[in-house]
């Protein structure tokens, strides 16, 4: 399918936005959810767009920038994997399976983007010498829009070269051992993410949660909702019983909540 | 005349505050995005020299969890009133501050932001996207921006009205209750989805017999696995993803070599999709 002018400048936009969204970490509109559902809306396709997202944000559900470290990158894997799937005619799987050499390229091309942005970091030291706090945002702004770049650049190339044939002639000249192969990894990559989040979650002593969370879900059929509602109250539990907190509120110096107040008494 | 700070510097200050990671950079890393946020209160503050001498002093190394930057900002704004007004604060003090409390926050901002409140606000999401419900994206930003914008807001309000105080609170119990409320229902949330939201199946046929009734019962790895506990494959992967990851194994480096084992063992047939 050939995309018109319009549908290629709002694919140029949004993935800007997307791009700025994977640095700044906070509308979280590089996350597959908004980003292949915006992007499928614009490509005329927005219930296959969600449906991408759903299945890829499980697999990105751990992947997150903690410290200095990189995370593999959500944005570039959304857009890109969206436009081949709805432009390119494939398979969602496909699309997943895309999806995550995507996400390594994205993380290469953040760390290029992070290392260049150190020159404007520079450029805001000299500004603040003049005391010239414009100078300043233009540096900040300008390292936002090279983040902005990074990934509406590859987007739009590969959205404008869709209608052309010659990406969909590589889409079907993959072989069909590795997109079985890959379709049987999409079942099990999610691990990646959660090993993620446990490990820097550091808190070893709390694990036993972990695997009452494991049987739970392997021999009941409980939501989402009902599995987050049986976890608050076990945190909440596990806090108002904890001999740890029961002393340092029992201290006069420290103020006690209500519930606290009731624990104590009890335990008078 | 005193210098107080207004109401539209701290708006200003959180609107900014947004795009606090814009300039993430090797070096520095939240260096530059901590002093656009600051921007406004500084203006408000200062002229000249001490103008000049404000904005370097912000531009220093600085990097936390993002959300949890509110509350030193707050801190900040308070110092920074009181130096403009001639109380004897150095610059250092104020950087110390602000260096001493990014490695406490971000242990309470991790846990809670990255690894709590992300994973399952994106996990009902995509629940409801996978049948391709326009719910799922609207609920995952919702829920996720209303409390980071809430955090955001009410974080500076309260580090500014609270000063240095807030270090206490830091150390003291409310906040290591909330880290470790959200760590146990994260881990138990994590743990379901482990079970959940993978699949593996092993088709490999052990025996083939035929029962009493004529029936064909055909037993494979996967069956034999699954009535002793189902899940267990992923189970056993995803501590290995955490032994490999502490071991400083990179996440990309990981998923490929799961993506090689996929193609290699459906290649061989060991493997299949259920």
């Amino acid at each position: 399918m050939e995309l018109n002018g319009l549908q290629l400048i709002l694919i140029f936009i949004f993935s800007c936005i997307a791009g700025m969204g994977s640095v700044l970490d906070e509308f979280q509109t590089h996350r597959p959810l908004i980003a292949c559902t915006i992007t499928g809306l614009i490509m005329g396709d927005m219930t296959t767009g969600i449906i991408i997202g759903g299945t890829l944000e499980m697999i990105a559900l751990g992947w997150m920038n903690i410290g200095a470290a990189m995370a593999p990158d959500a944005a570039l894997a959304s857009t890109v994997s969206t436009i081949l799937v709805i432009g390119g005619h494939q398979d969602i799987a496909a699309g997943i399976a895309i999806a995550m050499p995507l996400a390594a390229a994205g993380q290469v091309l953040t760390i290029i983007c992070r290392t260049i942005t150190v020159f404007f970091q520079h450029k805001a030291d000299d500004f603040a010498q003049k005391g010239s706090t414009r100078g300043i945002d233009i540096c900040h702004l300008g390292a936002l829009g090279l983040q902005a770049l990074r990934i509406s650049i590859p987007s739009t190339i590969v959205a404008a070269s869709i209608g052309t044939g010659a990406v969909q002639a590589m889409l079907d000249a993959i072989p069909q051992v590795i997109t079985g192969g890959l379709q049987v990894a999409g079942g099990f990559i999610v691990v990646v993410g959660y090993a993620m989040v446990i490990n820097m979650m550091g808190a070893k002593y709390l694990m036993p949660f972990f695997f009452i969370g494991f049987c739970v879900a392997a021999f009941t059929n409980f939501n989402l909702v009902a599995l987050g509602i049986i976890g608050l109250a076990m945190a909440i539990i596990y806090v108002q019983l904890n001999p740890k907190y029961a002393q340092v509120a029992a201290a006069p110096a420290a103020a006690s909540s209500g519930a606290d107040d009731d624990l104590d008494d009890e335990l008078d | 005349m005193e210098k107080k700070l207004t109401s539209n510097d701290f708006f200003w200050t959180f609107i900014r505050s947004n795009f606090a990671q814009g300039s993430w950079n090797m070096e520095r890393m939240q260096a530059l995005g901590y002093c656009f946020g600051v921007i406004p209160i500084l203006k408000r503050l200062y002229e000249g020299d001490d103008l000049k001498q404000a904005l370097k002093r912000h531009l220093e190394f600085y990097n936390t969890q993002p959300f949890v930057t509110a509350p030193i900002i707050g801190i900040t704004a308070a110092l920074e009133e009181k130096k403009a007004n001639g109380a004897d604060i150095e610059d250092g003090v104020i950087n110390g501050i602000k260096v001493g409390m990014m490695g406490p926050l971000a242990g309470v901002g991790d846990p809670i932001f990255w690894g709590t409140l992300r994973p399952i606000t994106a996990a009902l999401g995509a629940s409801f996207a996978m049948s391709g419900s326009i719910l799922g994206p609207i609920i995952f930003f919702v829920l996720f921006n209303a409390v980071r914008l809430w955090v955001r807001w009410y974080g500076i309000k309260y580090g500014y009205e609270k000063g240095t105080d807030i270090v206490q609170d830091v150390a003291g119990n409310r906040l290591q209750k909330l880290t470790e409320g959200a760590s146990i229902l994260g881990l138990f949330v994590i743990g379901a989805l482990v079970n959940k939201w993978t699949s593996v199946n092993i088709p490999v046929v052990i025996s083939t017999i035929t029962n009493a009734k004529g029936e064909v019962v055909v037993t494979t790895v996967q069956s034999v696995l699954d009535q002793l506990l189902p899940g267990l494959v992923p189970l056993i992967m995803t501590f290995a993803c955490m032994y490999f990851l502490k071991r400083k194994v990179s996440a990309i480096t990981i998923i490929f070599a799961l993506f090689a084992i996929g193609i290699i063992c459906y290649g061989l047939g060991i493997m299949n999709v259920k």
